[in-house]
């Protein structure tokens, strides 16, 4: 399998550390519920099929990526930046390429 | 159908050996049954049999979607061993062995159990005092285990690079002498075979597709073969949980599918003896009666539903392979093959009621599901027939998550990819 990274480009994945399912999204920190916070912690779907999922380029820029497969046939469909900083890359990227670089 | 004996082989032998008849029937689906079982792998076909034996239900159907043994029963390394360090782990794993020491003759069907002996490699003297720890808390559970120092190891095993220039120097070992393998194929057919004679049914390439629900209780399933009926139903899928599990509404199981390969080679001479770990990374290899070696190492890090994998796994498989035993440098590989597993959350597996009415739940098996099939079916039938676990599952239950009660082996957290 490859893996696009937004910073880096395409790699091949034993670059990068699975990280898991990108749905599972940890409650607020208000949020008393241990239905919710065990949920989160450990019930997963689990899908056959098209999955969202974190993957890390540990031995590249160290950049999480959202990257949306199929389970099945390996596929990958998109690979998206993730993060408090995501909104810029995706700016600067758009920037480079439209120089042309 | 008659017992096999000396005395069949012999007959059938004068006989020009075309007597022989089929190890079970090819069962037609009834519309009604007391107990349906989804999956027709190792734990399907021993939950069967023991259903029928030890508790007395036989009006029983085994339901498998492909043909017997096409699941992992017929995909992995056939490693049997209970070398385990928390008591619940333990306990369960040694009734397996207990189980598999009598399951050839228990069945009338040679399952080549062969306790060959299970030795990990210690490659740094920490590691060594992890197994001289190890090895006491399995005394203490009553399991046999020997500490070996390098030279112990050595005569064991010839071929292994023993030398301090090996990439990673080898300090001894901790050896379960009453663990091994069993042939796999064997323990699928064995099953199926005694389970048909106490009147089971075996109903191959037969496809669940649905659940029938009343009053928020399962009542039995939909199947490619018709609808059929039965006041329990218990799953047994393995890799494929949860695919199954979200045709009756569940999908937020403490488990994730990965998949797991394995790799045979061709045939050489009598040179490993027991079943090797390597003490640096994960790596596990045997050899088998046919003289090919087989083995495998860790799972592909990433949810899958694909039986196949990825060649990184490869790269690192073989090279752990050949620091051990520089030789097989010049061994060709013959096969490799993938199979789906259910990774839990802790690495420990489920055997419970639920999680809906009518419907029992064995899953989350992840790397060593193979040794667990006598057990697991074992356990599983008492919970069936009595709605409760047994003294060996109790604690296998899908609260133990939220409960704090976690039965962690590794204290690697819930990430399972890395159970
Ligand atoms: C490569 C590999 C190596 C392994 N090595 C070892 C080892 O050395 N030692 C060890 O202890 N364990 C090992 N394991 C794990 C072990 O093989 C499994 O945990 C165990 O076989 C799972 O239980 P099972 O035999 O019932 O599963 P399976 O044989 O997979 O049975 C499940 C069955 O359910 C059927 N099914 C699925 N969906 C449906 C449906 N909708 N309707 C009807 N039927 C359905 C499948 O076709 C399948 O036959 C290994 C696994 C793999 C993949
Ligand atoms: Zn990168």
């Amino acid at each position: 399998m490859k893996i696009t990274c937004p910073y880096c480009g395409e790699r091949d994945h034993r670059e990068f550390t699975y990280r898991g399912d990108a749905t599972a999204i940890r409650p607020s920190i208000d949020n008393t519920s241990l239905d919710d916070h065990q949920a989160f912690v450990y019930d997963r779907k689990n899908t056959a099929g098209t999955h969202r999922e974190l993957w890390n380029h540990t031995s590249g820029c160290r950049t999480h990526v959202v990257v949306v497969r199929d389970t099945v046939s390996h596929e990958i469909f998109s690979c998206e930046p993730v993060g408090p900083f995501a909104k810029q890359l995706a700016r600067n990227v758009a920037k480079l390429k439209g120089a042309g670089a | 159908m008659s017992r096999y004996s000396a005395w069949e082989i012999l007959k059938n032998a004068v006989k020009g050996n075309r007597d022989w008849t089929p190890a079970w029937r090819r069962a037609e689906p009834k519309s009604a049954y007391d107990v349906i079982i989804i999956g027709g792998g190792g734990h399907g076909l021993s939950t069967a049999y023991y259903l029928a034996k030890v508790h007395g239900i036989t009006n029983v159907a085994v339901v498998e979607k492909g043909y017997l043994g096409s699941g992992n029963v017929g995909r992995n390394t056939t490693i049997v061993r209970s070398n385990y360090r928390l008591t619940p782990n333990s306990r369960f794993y040694e009734k397996s062995m207990e189980l598999w020491r009598e399951l050839s003759h228990d069945l009338n069907y040679n399952v080549m159990f062969s306790p060959r002996g299970v030795l990990n490699l210690a490659l740094t003297p920490g590691q060594m005092d992890t197994y001289a720890e190890r090895g006491n808390q399995m005394r203490l559970m009553g399991v046999r285990s020997e500490l070996l120092d390098r030279d112990q190891v050595a005569r064991l095993n010839p071929g292994l690079d023993v030398s301090g220039s090996a990439r990673f120097p080898i300090e001894g070992g901790l050896l379960q002498p009453d663990a091994g393998n069993a042939r796999h194929d064997a323990v699928a057919w064995g099953y199926a075979r005694a389970a048909d004679q106490l009147g089971v049914d075996i109903i191959e390439n037969c496809e669940v597709n649905g659940f029938l629900k009343e009053g928020g209780r399962i009542t039995g399933v939909e199947t490619t073969r018709g609808t059929i009926r039965a006041a329990k139903t218990g799953v047994a899928v393995a890799g494929n949980t949860g695919k199954v599990m979200k045709l009756a509404g569940i999908d937020n199981l403490p488990i994730e599918s990965t998949v797991l390969q394995a790799f045979v080679s061709e045939s050489i001479k009598p040179i490993i003896k027991n079943v090797v770990t390597f003490g640096a990374g994960h790596l596990y290899v045997s050899q088998s009666d046919k003289g090919g070696l087989v083995f495998g190492g860790n799972i592909d890090y990433y949810n899958s539903y694909a039986q196949r994998g990825n060649l990184p796994v490869w790269e690192e498989v073989i090279s752990e392979l050949l620091a051990m035993f520089p030789a097989f440098a010049r061994v060709k590989l013959l096969r490799s093959w993938g199979g789906v597993m259910d990774m839990s959350m802790d690495g420990s597996p489920i055997i419970t009621t639920g999680p809906i009415d009518g419907m029992y739940l064995n899953a989350g098996w992840c790397y060593g599901g193979f040794k667990a099939t006598p057990a697991s079916g074992w356990c599983f039938a008492h919970t069936i027939a009595n709605d409760k676990a047994s003294e060996y599952n109790e604690t296998f239950t899908l609260e133990r998550f939220k409960n704090g009660q976690s039965i962690d082996e590794l204290g690697a957290g819930p990430t399972p990819w890395y159970h």
